[in-house]
């Protein structure tokens, strides 16, 4: 079992549903994101390019983050969904200084707070409640490692690219060209 | 009342209020809320309540998720509901911030003047509909019913229009006609015989081909339009996206046309040349639908893609591969006919020309093209015949526009000025749920307006512009707290969907429906309102369906089978609703009625020098000025961007992120500064801004200021710099898009505005 | 023209435009950690090579400082987590991959051995004060003898501590390097930033944390055989440091893309001014310069190169924590 998400980039219109999407579901407050949208654009008027991803931690395969936590609060369950557990955390902002992502941040209770691709929900068979909201639905979620899964499939059959390979984190969100 | 200057008394409360207004404002009761630790609400725990969203006129069907404490945590989409196929947009997903906005209008407030100041005082319900009674009964007397006029948006407005078409005035009017589609739906009215409405029946889901022109669908979050553009990309299908701005459709589209702007109907007009001369339009459709083709045919000639390609700056082949690529796909091809469509003064005439190229494509009526949708009718509720008034706004507006098929608010606010000397003097403004301080262009007339008026109610759940200028100031429920009509709007199955309140209403603000009924009972309208509550109407009208209340507060949304078929049979015989029975290429009535009766391209002119035209559009996550406060959407984007090409930002000097102030030609210096965005999406004779900042609404409540504390003073009011007003002749409809600023880099000397 | 832009407003303090959730404190518990390591480094080499009496101050008297600078650094750290109530949890788990777990056991180890150490040295202790004439604290080694004669257990301790005293010395020397390497490492751990993602800062922040410790001796020592030898030392640490930073920001400069970014901070950057002027200019090569005249007999007081390298590397560790989190992956 490997969790990934794959993000049709050809398809995203940048909205921000998932970002307003994930604070309701997981009572993220005001000010605060687990999930945001980068805009990028190439070129010169009129032959420009843009397209938007929607960013988020990439629950990496090799994770600095958990690896530098002191306490072992940031950690991965299965499925490689890495999560932090509140009452561990010291607050000591190593984890957020260790991911390339900026995906973590101090909630205002003190705690390091992150996406969870909303695992309660997975628990239930449900999607991330940024995947199910997505009103052009580019966003797809599921288990890398069964080859006949949808998001494998579509890995597969489609040109992708990862945020910053060269950071060495082995992220598992996949944007589709 | 009528001897207090309104103006003067925003700038008093101004001045008085600038301290007060620096320091942030922690939004308490919201953050006390989310701050309580995050347990995630189970499905099993919460309690579901349909609801119709308000955010946007798509009017989504959703469900609101409470916890066992009757907390509102989210807002997720209705699966059986067409409009949204259970995916809400960001706005219905950040609904929630509605209610929960701190900024609220909490209390009735009334205007009082204490030593030479005015301000708002809270009063009880009963003291405000004291005062509503005397001067609507007052204005009665003085002027006729007829002068009280009423200005809507929204659910809202269905409660206020039968109120005052219970006491006898249909001087009424909304933004959503002529800011908005009221040119399109003359456009196609007067070809097929049929408007489009809300949501429009375009079948995208089954199209191979769309073409939007100007229409930057993604930007505007039309839901289920959104969706459907989606399934077109996953098909590979065409999308032909023409806009002078690199829009996010345009990135996603298989060709983009950077358009000159204002030169959209040379384009269209040309593809129409192209169609005909190459054969690639629908034969058998236009022989058997259509009236007028040779007579289209002659009068395209002159349209050459060569000839528009001097007007419209986009390459002669490229018109004629896009025309190539759309008849290949037809019927399949979808010109799309847009929503905004005010914008240059000709709109009636572009909206025909896409109606007709739809027409020449085959598409009207056809899988892939438009669908005939169908719509539930529901019985009225009973209740005696509305009085007929003495006039109404079909005599402002109708003699002038044949095709104003609505109340034009622009020419209502102009019976309502000082030099109106006609018959049809508008004297009192109830406004219920919308801003025309925003919404309706011409800022400095609109206060004229609202100064000589001498009788205002403001009906809304948010302190605005608008606000400042009332007499009275009802605080509406939000769309969480409160039953309104059903959702019957058409689409591919005639379907019904509720809104039910899922909390009370919070302080002390009542549902629409309620204060509706208040008023008529004061204005002894009783026999307009023998029910109670307004469930009671709605349980009726259900039942007469074959449904009820407690089915639909379970369901949410009811889907009914159609009656007729959604598409034309081949070779079918089909009766348009015109007078030639046919599609008009060539329209009777425009030319019985004196205008063109086929499009015909006018120029709008060039930038004037030192000047760039004023785009504006809008941002997915906001809807107008609305939800500009709402703490979740504000938290996705606080404060919008110009956006200015490089080469501009060259020769103005400009730096990213720089502020600015924008200048119109008439000399109007914008009240706030904007953050400059460089970018390559945009030409270089245009600037970008988006729709609804710049908000500056703010009021005096005993002493205190109320307003928009999220969002006041943040970036520019497009509508406070539009100056040039090019009304539409067939429908009233107001052209905004030929307005033009220069940028300033200095923060201008404040100088006395000139009304 | 090329955009990357942030579509959705995420002004989540210390996130963008970049990451900054170290500031001072932590730069400050850096220095302070890697001035406690330099200090018990000379007190334990020097005691284990029986100069004990030669260098009292080197041995006796300066570890009395290092107890107090490593509270104060472990103040700092306490005081900039951001969930304090729960830090007993880092004493719960040690997880060797992560430099902050094993950071803060080390820092537990040295404080107890850097308190137990000048507690042996009791006697010595208030005797080198009596001889200075400082009879002020005659009422705190009181206190500590009476406890030590009146408490079985403390008494049993110090004097266990006094027996092995060897022993303990090869403890704490081993930890106060462990301590050294972890303030030098705990930054280039982060490889999400390119500044701090290299090889040459572990050996480098070491080196400089050695040298505020020679430096700390220098400036309060009394003994000018000790003055001489630590003035010595420092000279050969500040030219090695030199060489490092060299050699650094060389490498840099021959890497990926966002490796030259991050040497340009140093290279006509935002930092450029204050790391070479102010660190390089003042806080090595100016005392470097210092020592060689006061070494060929030139009258500067001993004081002024030292503080010049203390102020240094307190600086050097500010702007590498700055500089450092500006340096990122490209979002």
């Amino acid at each position: 079992m490997r969790y990934g998400m794959a993000i049709e980039i050809n398809k995203c219109v940048g909205c921000a549903d998932c970002v307003v999407a994930c604070q309701t579901e997981n009572n993220v407050p005001i000010g605060y994101s687990r999930d945001w949208i980068i805009e990028k654009v190439k070129g010169q008027y009129p032959d420009v390019f843009l397209h938007f991803e929607s960013q988020r931690c990439n629950h990496c395969d090799d994770t600095p983050c958990v690896r530098t936590c002191p306490t072992g609060a940031s950690h991965v369950i299965e499925g490689g969904i890495v999560k932090v557990t509140q009452d561990e955390c010291i607050g000591c902002g190593a984890c957020i200084e260790a991911c390339p992502y900026d995906a973590r941040y101090f909630h205002p209770d003190g705690y390091v707070d992150k996406c969870t691709f909303c695992d309660h929900r997975v628990q239930d068979g449900l999607d991330p409640a940024c995947v199910a909201v997505c009103p052009t639905t580019c966003m797809h979620f599921g288990d890398l490692d069964d080859p006949d899964s949808d998001i494998s499939k579509l890995i597969r059959k489609r040109e992708n690219f990862t945020l910053l390979p060269e950071a060495g984190t082995a992220p598992q969100i996949y944007y589709l060209k | 009342m009528s001897n207090f200057n309104r103006r003067d008394f925003i700038k008093i409360s101004g001045a008085s209020a600038a301290g007060v207004a620096l320091t942030p404002k922690l939004s308490g009761v919201f953050q006390n809320f989310f701050q309580k630790e995050g347990k995630h609400l189970l499905e099993s725990d919460a309690v579901k309540v349909p609801t119709v969203c308000e955010v946007c006129f798509w009017n989504c069907a959703g469900w609101v998720y409470k916890d066992q404490e009757d907390n509102i945590k989210k807002i997720i989409g209705n699966d059986d509901d067409p409009h949204s196929n259970g995916r809400l947009c960001p706005r219905g997903t950040g609904g929630l911030g509605m209610y929960y906005d701190d900024d609220r209008l909490k209390k009735p407030l009334i205007r009082v003047e204490k030593e030479g100041q005015q301000s708002f005082k809270e009063v009880s319900w009963e003291e405000a509909f004291d005062v509503i009674e005397k001067n609507m009964k007052a204005i009665d007397k003085k002027y006729g019913k007829e002068s009280m006029a009423l200005l809507f948006h929204g659910k809202t407005g269905p409660h206020f229009e039968h109120l005052f078409k219970a006491w006898g005035s249909d001087t009424m009017g909304e933004p959503a006609g002529a800011q908005c589609l009221i040119t399109r739906e003359a456009g196609f009215i007067a070809t097929y015989g049929a408007g489009l409405a809300s949501p429009e029946p375009t079948d995208v889901r089954n199209a191979d081909c769309l073409v939007l022109i100007g229409n930057h669908i993604g930007e505007n979050m039309h839901n289920g339009h959104v969706q459907e553009v989606s399934t077109l990309i996953d098909r590979g299908g065409e999308i032909i996206t023409v806009d002078p701005r690199f829009s996010t459709v345009a990135s996603h589209s298989t060709t983009w046309l950077p358009i000159k702007p204002s030169t959209d109907l040379a384009l269209l007009l040309s593809w129409m040349n192209v169609l005909i001369n190459e054969n690639l339009y629908d034969k058998d459709y236009v022989e058997q639908y259509t009236y007028g083709f040779d007579l289209l045919a002659e009068h395209v000639q002159k349209y050459t893609p060569e000839w528009a390609e001097g007007v419209t700056t986009i390459p002669a082949a490229d018109i004629y591969k896009t025309a190539r690529i759309m008849g290949a796909a037809a019927p399949k091809t979808i010109v799309h006919p847009g929503r905004h469509t005010a914008w240059y003064g000709d709109d009636t005439q572009r909206t025909r020309a896409i109606a007709i190229l739809n027409a020449l494509l085959g598409s009207w009526g056809r899988k892939g093209g438009f669908y005939f949708p169908e719509k539930l009718k529901l019985p009225k509720e009973a209740h005696p015949p509305f009085p007929k008034p003495k006039w109404s706004w079909k005599d402002i507006s109708k003699k002038k526009h044949k095709l104003a098929i609505m109340g034009i608010t622009n020419e209502i606010l102009d019976n309502a000025l000082p030099e109106y000397k006609g018959p049809h003097k508008v004297k009192g403004l109830f406004i219920a749920a919308t801003n025309p301080l925003q919404s309706i262009p011409d800022e400095a007339k609109i206060k004229r307006a609202l100064d000589n008026q001498e009788f205002i109610v403001v009906v809304d759940t948010m302190p605005s512009e608008i606000t400042g200028y009332a007499d009275v100031v009802l605080p509406e429920a939000t769309y969480l707290e409160r039953l309104d009509h059903l959702r019957t709007a058409h689409h591919r199955q005639p379907n019904v969907a509720l809104r039910y309140p899922a909390v009370m209403p919070k302080y002390d603000s009542k549902p629409g429906w309620w204060i509706a009924r208040k008023i008529g009972l004061r204005l002894g309208l009783d026999d307009f309102y023998e029910w109670e509550d307004f469930e009671e109407v709605l349980d009726w009208q259900l039942k007469q369906v074959g449904s009820s209340m407690e089915e639909m507060k379970k369901e949410g949304v009811k889907l009914f089978p159609r009656n007729t078929p959604m598409y034309l049979e081949d070779g079918e015989e089909y009766w348009f609703n015109t007078n030639t029975g046919k599609i008009e290429l060539f329209s009777t009535d425009l030319d019985e009625w004196g205008y063109d009766p086929m499009p015909v391209y006018k120029s709008h002119g060039d930038v004037p020098a030192g000047f760039l035209r004023l785009i504006y559009g809008r941002l997915p996550m906001h809807t107008f000025g609305r939800t500009l406060n709402n703490p979740n959407l504000n938290d996705l984007k606080k404060e919008p961007n110009l956006w200015v090409n490089p080469k501009v930002a060259n020769i103005y000097g400009l730096e990213n992120n720089q502020e600015v102030w924008l200048q119109n030609p008439k000399g109007k210096v914008s009240s706030f500064p904007i953050h400059v965005r460089i970018t390559e999406r945009i030409r270089h004779d245009s600037v970008f801004l988006p729709h609804g900042f710049g908000n500056k609404g703010r009021i005096m409540v005993n002493g205190k200021v109320e307003e928009m504390s999220r969002t006041y003073g943040r970036g520019i009011s497009d509508a406070e710099m539009i100056s040039n007003i090019e009304i539409d002749p067939e429908t009233g409809g107001t052209g905004m898009r030929n307005n033009f600023v220069t940028i300033l880099t200095e923060k201008p000397t404040k100088t006395e505005e000139k009304s | 023209m090329e955009e990357n832009i942030l579509a959705t407003a995420r002004d989540i303090h210390g996130l963008y435009p970049h990451v900054h959730v170290w500031g001072f404190p932590i730069a400050a518990y850096l220095f302070l950690g890697g001035l406690a390591a330099g200090i018990l480094l000379f007190a334990t080499i020097y005691y284990l090579r029986g100069k004990a009496e030669d260098m009292p101050f080197t041995v006796k008297i300066a570890p009395i400082f290092t107890f107090i600078i490593i509270m104060i650094g472990l103040f700092l750290l306490v005081f900039d987590l951001h969930h304090k109530l729960y830090v007993w949890q880092l004493f719960l788990t040690f997880r060797i991959e992560s430099p902050m777990s094993w950071g803060a056991w080390t820092l537990v180890g040295v404080s107890i051995f850097s308190l137990l150490w000048p507690l042996s040295y009791i006697d010595d202790i208030e005797a080198y004060l009596h001889e200075r004439g400082w009879r002020r604290l005659d009422g705190i080694t009181t206190f500590i003898r009476n406890l030590e004669h009146n408490w079985k257990i403390p008494r049993f301790i110090i004097l266990t501590f006094r027996k092995y005293r060897t022993f303990f010395a090869y403890i704490l020397l081993f930890l106060s390097v462990i301590l050294g390497i972890y303030t030098g490492i705990l930054l280039s751990a982060f490889n999400a930033h390119p500044l701090w993602n290299n090889p040459i800062l572990g050996p480098l922040f070491l080196t400089s944390g050695v040298s505020t410790g020679s430096a700390f001796v220098m400036w309060l020592s009394n003994n000018h055989k000790e003055r001489k030898l630590m003035s010595t030392i420092d000279m050969v640490l500040i030219a090695v440091e030199l060489f490092f930073i060299i050699h650094m920001i060389m490498g840099m400069q021959a890497g990926p893309e966002v490796f030259k970014q991050a040497a340009h901070l140093f290279l006509g950057g935002e930092f450029t001014v204050i790391f070479w002027v102010i660190f390089v200019g003042m806080g090595l090569v100016l005392p470097f310069v210092l020592e060689v005249l006061e070494l060929r007999g030139f009258k500067i007081h001993p004081a002024f190169p030292a503080l010049l390298v203390l102020l240094g590397g307190l600086l050097f560790r500010i702007i590498m924590v700055q500089a450092g989190q500006i340096s990122e992956y490209p979002f």
